[in-house]
C-alpha cells in the first residue's frame, strides 16, 4: 500500500466529510437566505416538467440503492434470504433503470439550462462546477455498472467498497480494501468525494430541506411578531440595551 | 371565543381613477430590485379585463384557494399535502413569468452615446431576462382603460362566467378600476400550501408574511394563492409578497399605497374576529352564504364581552380602542357597503371593496336624466343588470343582492346629501329606503367623501416598550454588513446576512443603481435610480479638454 492509497482512501474521504459537515453548519448559520432550490421553473416549465421529476426520482432511487448496497453488510441480506444471485439481479435491474432515469433527466435539464436564455443567465459558476462534478459521479458510476455488471462478469463490490465505507464510518479505516477495486469504481468514489466536499457550497443543500414536516403540521401557521425577535435572534443595536437597575455594589464612596 | 386582531383594508372603488400611483410608489418602495422586476405587490386592473397575471381568476386552470369537499371539509384546490409533495419537482400549476409579463428596460445610453449618424438614435427595449432585443407585447396593465378591451376583454373569466350576450354590450356600459394587494386572508391558502412552513400569519395583526430565511423556493404558495399575490423572486429563489408595509404600520403610518393614493380611497384599520369560527365560516356549503359567514366571524368591538375576551387574549388597550374606531368595522359590519373580493375562494380575504356607483351615475347623466335623484338612481341600479352581475361575480360569488344593497346605500347617500346641500332639508325617506337613518348616512358621507386622514387610517402603533425591536426605527448603520462591511455574501447579492427590511446600505444602493445591465455595461436603470448622486453611466464621460 502506497502513500497514495492512504491519501485517496483515508485522507480524502475524511477531509471531504469534514468539509461536508462543517460547510453545512457554516452555510446554515451564515447563509440561511441563500439556502434554496433556486428553482428556474418560472422561466421555463415545458422541459422542466419532464426533466426534473425524472432526474429527482432517479437520483432518489440511486441513493436508496447505494444505501442498501454499501451500508448493509451482505451477510444481513443473506440472513433474510436474499442471496448473491438475487441481489445481483435486483441491483443491476433497478440500478440500470435508475441510472437511465437520472441520466436522461439530467440530460434534459442540462440541455434546458444551456438553450433557454433566462435559465442559462441564471446559472452561477458554482452551478456549472457542480454540474460537472455531479455529472462525472453519475457517469463513472454508470460506466462502472455497464462495464462490470452488465457486460462483464459482475464485480462484487459488497466485498470491498462496502466494507471499506463502513470501516471509515467506525473510524477503523481499511484502505487496503480499495486497492484492487476496478479503476472505474475508484474514479466514481473519488468523484463522489469531490462532490461531497462541494455540496454545502452549492444549491445541493436543498436536499436537506425536503419538507417532510409538511405532512404533519397544521395548515395555517401563526407566529408572533416577537418570535422573530427573541433575544439573540438578531444582533442587539447599540443604544437600545434594556434598562436595568444599577448594581449597588458598584457604588463607590468618594 | 378566541379574539384576534386583523389589520385590514377597504378600498372605495367609486373614487379610483386608475392613476397607478399606488402601484408605482409600492414598486419603488418594495420591488425595484432585480429578480422582482415583473412583480407588483400592488397593481391596478381595468375591469372588465383579464388582470395580472393574465386570467388569474380562472381557478380551473391555476388551482388556487380552497374547495369544499362533499363531507363539508376544506381542501386545497390544487391538492392536499401528498399531492403537493408529489409535484414538488415540477409544480404543474405554477405560472411562468410570461403569464405576468417579460420585464424589460430600454437601452437608454444609446440616446447619449450613439455615434453621429443620419438617423435619430432610439432606445430599444431589452429583455431583463435575456438581455436580448424584445418586442413588448404585454405588461402588468397592458389592457389599461380601453387599451386592450376589444382584443382581450372577452377573456375575462368573470365575463365568461356570465351569460354570453353580455360581453359584446359590455364595452359601452361599464368600466372601473380594481386596485389589488395581498388580501392577508383569515384562512390563507398560500400559508397552507407552503411545504417549508416559511409562510405565516402574524398573531398580533394578521399580516401574512414569508420568512425569507426559511423559504426554500418550493413555489407552492405561488400556485396556492388564488389572487396570485405571492411572487417568486427569480434571482433569490424565494417567495415574496405584499407585507402590508408592516414596518410602517408598526409605527402608526399607513401603507405606502394608502399614503400615496391621490383619490384617498383606501381605509386601514383593525378588525377583531373570532379565530375559532374561521374554519367553520369558510366551509359553509352555499357560496352565496360566504359573505355573511365571514361577516359573522367579525366581532363587535363595542360589545363588553368581546372587549373582555380581547383583554384576556392579550390585546392591548389602545388596540381595542383602535378597533372600536376602525373605519373597516364601520364599512363592513355597520354600513355593510364593503364587500370581499372573490369570497368563493374560501380564503376569507381581508381587503374589501366598496363597489363603484359612479358608472351607473354616468349612464343616467349621459341619458339626460338626473344622476343624483334617489328614485332614478334606485331604478337604474336595479335595471343595469350587467354591471350588477359583473360586480357580483367579483365580490359576492354571483349573488347580486348584496351588491345592489351596497350600491343603493351609496346612491341614497348621494341624494340625501344633495338634498342638504341644496337646502331642501333632510329627506329621511331616502335613508329609510335603504334601511339606514339620516344620521348614519351623514356619518358614512363623512367617512367616504370627506375622508379625513385620521379617520381613514386608524392604526395603533406597536408599543413603545417594543421600539428597539421595530424595523423602521433601526439605525441604518447598526447591523452586520452595514457601511464598510461589504454587503453581499460569498454567493452573490442574494446570500449572506439579510439586510433589515426598511434599511438599505450604501453598497446595496450603489449596486442597485448600477445593476440590471444585461444589455450594455455602464447603463443606469432609471426606474431603480433613487435620484441621489450621479451613478456612473448616467452622464457621458467628460472629455479630456474640460
Amino acid at each position: 500500500m502506497t502513500t497514495w492509497d492512504i491519501l485517496l482512501w483515508v485522507a480524502m474521504p475524511y477531509a471531504a466529510f469534514a468539509v461536508f459537515v462543517v460547510g453545512h453548519i457554516w452555510r446554515y448559520r451564515y447563509d440561511k437566505f441563500g439556502w434554496t432550490t433556486r428553482s428556474s421553473q418560472t422561466y421555463e416549465s415545458r422541459l422542466l416538467r419532464w426533466g426534473s421529476p425524472m432526474f429527482h426520482l432517479g437520483i432518489l432511487m440511486v441513493i436508496a440503492g447505494h444505501a442498501v448496497g454499501l451500508l448493509i453488510p451482505r451477510e444481513w441480506l443473506y440472513a433474510i434470504g436474499i442471496d448473491e444471485h438475487m441481489y445481483h439481479l435486483g441491483a443491476t435491474a433497478l440500478g440500470t433503470a435508475a441510472a437511465v432515469l437520472t441520466l436522461a433527466g439530467l440530460a434534459i435539464l442540462i440541455y434546458r439550462r444551456r438553450t433557454v436564455g433566462p435559465v442559462f443567465l441564471a446559472t452561477t459558476r458554482m452551478d456549472k462546477l457542480m454540474y460537472v462534478v455531479l455529472g462525472a459521479v453519475l457517469l463513472f458510476g454508470t460506466i462502472a455498472t455497464v462495464m462490470y455488471q452488465l457486460l462483464g462478469p459482475g464485480y462484487e463490490y459488497r466485498g470491498t467498497v462496502g466494507p471499506w465505507l463502513r470501516s471509515l464510518i467506525v473510524f477503523q479505516p481499511r484502505p487496503e480494501l480499495m486497492v484492487d477495486v476496478p479503476i472505474m469504481f475508484q474514479i466514481h468514489v473519488i468523484a463522489a468525494n469531490v462532490l461531497f466536499a462541494l455540496w454545502p457550497f452549492t444549491r445541493l443543500v436543498h436536499v436537506w430541506s425536503a419538507p417532510i414536516g409538511y405532512l404533519f403540521r397544521p395548515y395555517i401557521v401563526y407566529r408572533s411578531r416577537d418570535d422573530a425577535r427573541r433575544p439573540g435572534s438578531r444582533p442587539a443595536r447599540p443604544g437600545w440595551e434594556g434598562i436595568q437597575t444599577p448594581d449597588p455594589k458598584k457604588l463607590t464612596k468618594l | 371565543m378566541k379574539v384576534m386582531a386583523q389589520m385590514s383594508m377597504v378600498m372605495n372603488l367609486d373614487k379610483c381613477i386608475g392613476c397607478h400611483t399606488c402601484s408605482v410608489t409600492c414598486k419603488q418602495a418594495w420591488t425595484n430590485r432585480s429578480g422582482v422586476e415583473y412583480v407588483w405587490f400592488n397593481n391596478v386592473e381595468t375591469r372588465p379585463g383579464i388582470g395580472y397575471p393574465r386570467r388569474y381568476e380562472d381557478q380551473e386552470k391555476w388551482g388556487g384557494g380552497w374547495v369544499r369537499t362533499k363531507s363539508g371539509r376544506l381542501k386545497l384546490r390544487s391538492g392536499g399535502r401528498m399531492k403537493k409533495l408529489a409535484t414538488i419537482f415540477s409544480n404543474p400549476k405554477l405560472p411562468e413569468i410570461h403569464d405576468y409579463y417579460e420585464p424589460w428596460t430600454y437601452e437608454y445610453d444609446m440616446l447619449l452615446n450613439a455615434p453621429a449618424g443620419e438617423h435619430t438614435p432610439v432606445a430599444k427595449p431589452k429583455s431583463l431576462l435575456t438581455g436580448e432585443d424584445m418586442k413588448i407585447s404585454w405588461s402588468a396593465n397592458w389592457d389599461d382603460n380601453l387599451g386592450g378591451s376589444a382584443e382581450t376583454m372577452a377573456e375575462d373569466p368573470i365575463l365568461q362566467h356570465m351569460s354570453e350576450h353580455v360581453a359584446s354590450e359590455y364595452e359601452d356600459t361599464y368600466m372601473f378600476y380594481l386596485p389589488r394587494i395581498c388580501e392577508h386572508c383569515l384562512n390563507p391558502s398560500c400559508v397552507a400550501s407552503c411545504p417549508s412552513g416559511a409562510m405565516y400569519k402574524r398573531v398580533e395583526d394578521g399580516i401574512v408574511l414569508v420568512d425569507q430565511d426559511q423559504c426554500r423556493g418550493w413555489r407552492m404558495c405561488v400556485s396556492g394563492c388564488p389572487y396570485k399575490k405571492v411572487y417568486f423572486n427569480h434571482k433569490t429563489g424565494k417567495a415574496e409578497k405584499c407585507t402590508l408595509c408592516y414596518p410602517r404600520l408598526e409605527v402608526g403610518l399607513p401603507t405606502v399605497c394608502s399614503e400615496t393614493c391621490v383619490g384617498r380611497l383606501r381605509y386601514l384599520g383593525l378588525v377583531l374576529y373570532d379565530a375559532d369560527k374561521v374554519a367553520e365560516a369558510a366551509s359553509v356549503e352555499d357560496e352565496h352564504a360566504l359573505l355573511d359567514a365571514q361577516r359573522s366571524v367579525f366581532l363587535d368591538p363595542h360589545d363588553p364581552a368581546v372587549v373582555q375576551a380581547a383583554r384576556e387574549a392579550g390585546i392591548p388597550e389602545d388596540w381595542i380602542d383602535a378597533a372600536q374606531r376602525s373605519p373597516i368595522h364601520k364599512l363592513i359590519n355597520e354600513y355593510k357597503v364593503a364587500l370581499p373580493l372573490h369570497p368563493e375562494y374560501r380564503t376569507m380575504p381581508m381587503v374589501w371593496y366598496i363597489p363603484p356607483l359612479s358608472p351607473v351615475v354616468d349612464v343616467i347623466a349621459s341619458s339626460g336624466n338626473d344622476g343624483e335623484d334617489a328614485k332614478t338612481l334606485f331604478a337604474a341600479i336595479a335595471k343595469l343588470r350587467i354591471p350588477l352581475e359583473y360586480l357580483a361575480g367579483l365580490f359576492t360569488a354571483g349573488d347580486t343582492r348584496p351588491v345592489e344593497a351596497s350600491l343603493r346605500k351609496l346612491a341614497a347617500m348621494r341624494s340625501y346629501m344633495r338634498g342638504i346641500n341644496l337646502g331642501e332639508g333632510k329627506d329621511e325617506r331616502i335613508a329609510d329606503a335603504v334601511g339606514m337613518t339620516g344620521d348614519s348616512l351623514e356619518e358614512m358621507y363623512r367617512l367616504l367623501a370627506i375622508a379625513k386622514y385620521e379617520e381613514r387610517y386608524v392604526i395603533p402603533a406597536a408599543h413603545t416598550e417594543q421600539a428597539q425591536e421595530l424595523d423602521e426605527l433601526a439605525c441604518s448603520l447598526d447591523y452586520d454588513g452595514g457601511p464598510g462591511m461589504g454587503g453581499a455574501g460569498p454567493f452573490g447579492s442574494s446570500s449572506g446576512q439579510q439586510v433589515p427590511v426598511a434599511v438599505e446600505n450604501f453598497h446595496a444602493l450603489k449596486n442597485r443603481q448600477t445593476a440590471d445591465r444585461p444589455s450594455t455595461s455602464g447603463r443606469v436603470n432609471l426606474l431603480n435610480w433613487d435620484g441621489n448622486g450621479a451613478p456612473t453611466g448616467l452622464f457621458p464621460p467628460k472629455s479630456e479638454g474640460e
